[in-house]
């Protein structure tokens, strides 16, 4: 069984502190969907609010379609896993993983035999009788999974399982959990600061910022068409240029800057355009969308001072001092054999074209 | 001596003081349980013997308090390991703000002088014995009952302190769990919680029953007519006391001791299990060295080993020729007995001869020399010097002095009144010893016709 998410209308404050403002999300059933966000930002507390420890100030959680308000987290068809996994230290593997059927009662011999099976599925066989902590860090968090799992939830959500994790597991970790996704089938929410993960896995990603929720997209279009100046920044290597809106062209916007007018996309937010002339913007060009203009024209050119190369085996990445800014722009191209040919200290001139660059309206940005 | 050196001694001295400091009177005590001497000490040393361990096994009022504080301590383990535990879960519970308050509150019987306790807890039975109208019998009255009661006001804020140092170590994640998982607040407490809380309910337990057992002052206004072994151990002091108490120290420390090594013990066990663990987790070993039965630990066999033979050893030596012993002792005894009588009656009679002399003295220049001449001579050089006239006729075989005039001076019956002396005298007239010129000097004749003139 499978079942799909609403929150609808979601504020949860904490005295005066708002942790959550107006969330409106719809996940659908089987679906695995991230929450991205920097520390802080609320998504632990967002997910403690779906699986029950948390009661919303305001609005709605549904599961399935039914209002969870006043169901109790033992009641809600969701098993948690927690940041730091909280196994039980003082039982065996097995019956941690059993844990939620000796709870239902169910039989010695029965759960023996289902949390087996659950061993299989992580591939931990013949592992059942250990204590917990002489687990290494990646056989606990697929522990956990299996103790979620064997509670038969229509909804798993994962509050940053793999980040205790170190890097070479965690991404074998992230093929694991989609395996695992796609085989139970069930509605995975997952809780991560890490936006690789987020991308890589999710079929959808909701962006958080200090409570709010900037932006509910696909991976692809979260990174290629951010919707606001903090997705653009957060998500992703940026360079970014502040200007003003001086001509509008359908979808594509001309911004005066210092560093000469750029034009750019401009991205619609819930179908609503969101430059007009005038507008204070800010033009987001990512390193891998900018060239050297001596190679092929561009539809913007900067002019700049190379500082510094960085070589770093599959690319190259040029730190650029652009005229009229004072901020390093970062430029990465794809190692392709033949050497970068600009010696520090030499003047380049470098661009893209109107359709890889992004024009937002001035809003707060992510912390670097 | 090098710096490095002096302060080494210090340590070394430090650490010896203390260790005097802290054992030294417990060593000494438990010295006094062996010896036979009736009353507890360890110089002069008698027979080393445990009849005192007997005496105490006899001894019907101090077993009986012992039991009664038995019993007192594991009602006291019932009633106040549960209260403390149900403070400290309530504790987490609490606003934060009002967290502090509800500490101080529940801490403060600690802070209270266990006399007001006492007093206080039997004061308020009392009312509300009388409120109810109970008898002098019932239970308001009991002293089982509100030694209970009385101690566990205290020893529930003790308890409750190791309870809420346990669950500051506890992941509230963990209860979270379980709750996510389908358990009902019960189960997560009866599953997850109590077990965690296990060790610290085990420390309460023993802490309450300690804090129980030794507890005097509380206890003897709650006890009214029960007596534990505080209260005895307190009378017996007032009315004197035998080593037997030594005894019964021997037999707590000694407990006491075997029961630390054995948990030492069974700590060790533990670490070495879990560093076992932490390696398998490592992938340094496959698998977890299966440990022995713990009562197959060889540790566990010596440290048996060595309480019986200590036992054994004990018993034997303190049962084995330790009349034979005290017969020797006894004799030993009754001669230094014999000896200091013999010494002290010299000291009393040379004091009084010294102040008879002295009055005397007095005497022959006030009184015109009457009754007393018979003195006459007795301080002319003459009567001291050797082989006096008096002493040659008596015809004595051994070479004389003139000391000798002394002779008897300090036999008993010089100090008895006249008359005993008299018919000596009458008996031997010629063998007078020296002392036989003073023969009248305490008889009120020899004073009435001074005082008269
Ligand atoms: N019980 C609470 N009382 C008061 N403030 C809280 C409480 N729980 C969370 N907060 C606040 O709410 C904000 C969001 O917390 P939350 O744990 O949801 O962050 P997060 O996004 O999960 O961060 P992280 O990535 O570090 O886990 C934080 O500023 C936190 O201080
Ligand atoms: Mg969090």
């Amino acid at each position: 069984m499978s079942a799909d998410v609403q929150l609808e209308d979601v504020w949860i404050r904490f005295g005066d502190f708002v942790a959550a403002k107006d969330v409106n999300i719809h996940i659908q059933d089987g679906e695995f969907f991230s929450f991205l966000g920097p520390s802080g930002c609320g998504k632990t507390t967002l997910l403690r609010a779906v699986s029950g420890f948390l009661a919303p100030s305001q609005g709605k959680v549904l599961i399935g379609g039914k209002d969870m308000a006043g169901i109790g987290p033992n009641k809600r068809p969701t098993a948690l896993i927690f940041q730091n996994l909280a196994l039980f230290p003082l039982m065996t593997v097995w019956e941690n993983i059993a844990f939620s059927l000796e709870v239902k009662g169910m039989g010695k011999a029965d759960r023996r035999k289902r949390a087996d099976e659950l061993l299989d599925l992580i591939a931990l066989p013949n592992q059942g009788d250990k204590m917990v902590n002489e687990l290494s860090g990646g056989q606990k968090q697929r522990v956990a999974i299996a103790r979620a799992l064997a509670a038969e939830p229509d909804v798993l959500l994962l509050d940053e399982p793999l980040s205790a994790l170190d890097l070479k597991l965690r991404q074998h970790m992230r093929t694991e959990l989609r395996a695992i996704q796609e085989r139970v089938g069930i509605t995975f929410i997952y809780i991560t600061h890490d936006q690789g993960e987020a991308l890589t896995m999710s079929d959808n990603v909701a962006v958080m910022s200090q409570g709010i929720i900037e932006q509910v997209a696909g991976g692809n279009q979260i990174y290629d068409s951010p919707e606001t100046a903090f997705v653009a920044s957060f998500v992703g290597e940026n360079n970014h240029f502040i200007g003003k809106v001086s001509e509008c062209d359908g979808e594509t916007v001309s911004v005066e800057t210092p560093s000469g007018v750029l034009r750019a996309r401009s991205v619609d937010r819930n179908g609503q355009k969101q430059l007009q002339r005038g507008d204070d913007a800010l033009v987001f060009i990512r390193p891998e969308s900018l060239g050297f203009s001596d190679q092929r024209p561009f539809d913007n050119v900067l002019q700049g001072i190379v500082e510094r190369q960085e070589f770093e085996g599959n690319f190259w990445q040029v730190f650029l001092k652009v005229d009229g800014s004072d901020r390093v722009v970062t430029l990465s191209m794809v190692n392709d054999g033949r050497s970068v040919g600009h010696d520090v200290g030499s003047r380049v001139k470098v661009g893209c074209n109107a359709d890889l660059a992004v024009a937002l309206p001035l809003g707060p940005m992510a912390a670097e | 001596m090098s710096s490095d050196r002096i302060r080494r001694f210090f340590v070394l001295f430090f650490v010896l003081g203390f260790f005097l400091y802290l054992f030294g009177p417990l060593l000494i005590m438990g010295l006094t349980a062996f010896n036979s001497s009736a009353f507890p000490r360890v110089s002069p040393w008698e027979c080393f013997t445990v009849e005192w361990f007997d005496v105490l096994a006899n001894d019907g009022r101090l077993l009986e308090g012992l039991k009664n504080s038995f019993l007192i301590g594991f009602g006291v383990v019932l009633f106040a390991v549960p209260l403390g535990l149900a403070g400290a879960l309530m504790l987490t519970q609490v606003q934060e703000r009002v967290r502090p308050w509800y500490y101080t509150i529940v801490i403060s019987p600690i802070l209270v002088p266990g006399v007001v306790l006492g007093i206080s807890t039997l004061l308020f039975w009392d009312r509300i014995g009388v409120m109810f109208g109970a008898s002098r019998d019932s239970i308001f009255y009991d002293g089982f009952f509100l030694t209970i009661i009385g101690q566990s006001t205290f020893i529930a804020a003790y308890t409750m302190l190791v309870f809420i140092s346990r669950l500051q170590r506890f992941d509230p994640a963990q209860e979270e769990a379980a709750l996510d998982l389908g358990a009902t607040h019960v189960q997560a407490f009866r599953k997850i919680l109590l077990p965690f809380l296990k060790p610290a309910i085990a420390s309460a337990a023993v802490l309450a029953f300690l804090a129980s057992f030794e507890n005097y002052n509380t206890t003897v206004f709650t006890s009214i007519s029960t007596s534990t072994l505080t209260t005895v151990l307190a009378s017996k002091v007032r009315y004197g006391i035998d080593p037997s108490i030594s005894a019964l120290a021997v037999a707590i420390v000694v407990l006491t001791v075997f029961g630390a090594a054995i948990h030492e013990v069974v700590k060790r066990r533990e670490e070495a299990a879990a560093k076992q663990a932490g390696m398998v987790a490592a992938g340094l070993i496959k698998e977890k060295k299966a440990q022995k039965q713990w009562f197959l630990e060889p540790a566990i066999i010596g440290i048996l080993l060595v309480f019986i033979a200590g036992l054994g050893t004990a018993f034997f030596a303190g049962t084995i020729g330790v009349e034979e012993c005290k017969v020797a002792v006894k004799e030993q005894k009754q001669i230094e007995t014999a000896k200091r009588i013999e010494a002290l009656k010299q000291k009393t009679q040379a004091r009084k001869e010294a102040e008879a002399a002295k009055v005397e003295l007095q005497k022959t220049e006030r009184a015109n020399r009457t009754g007393t001449e018979n003195f006459n001579s007795i301080f002319s050089g003459g009567n001291l010097a050797p082989k006096s006239d008096t002493n040659e006729t008596e015809g004595n075989d051994s070479p004389r002095t003139g000391t000798e005039n002394f002779n008897s001076i300090f036999d008993s019956t010089n100090l008895q009144p006249e008359e005993s002396v008299k018919p000596d005298d009458e008996a031997e007239p010629e063998a007078r010893t020296g002392t036989e010129n003073f023969n009248g000097i305490f008889s009120s004749g020899n004073l009435a016709p001074a005082t008269t003139e």
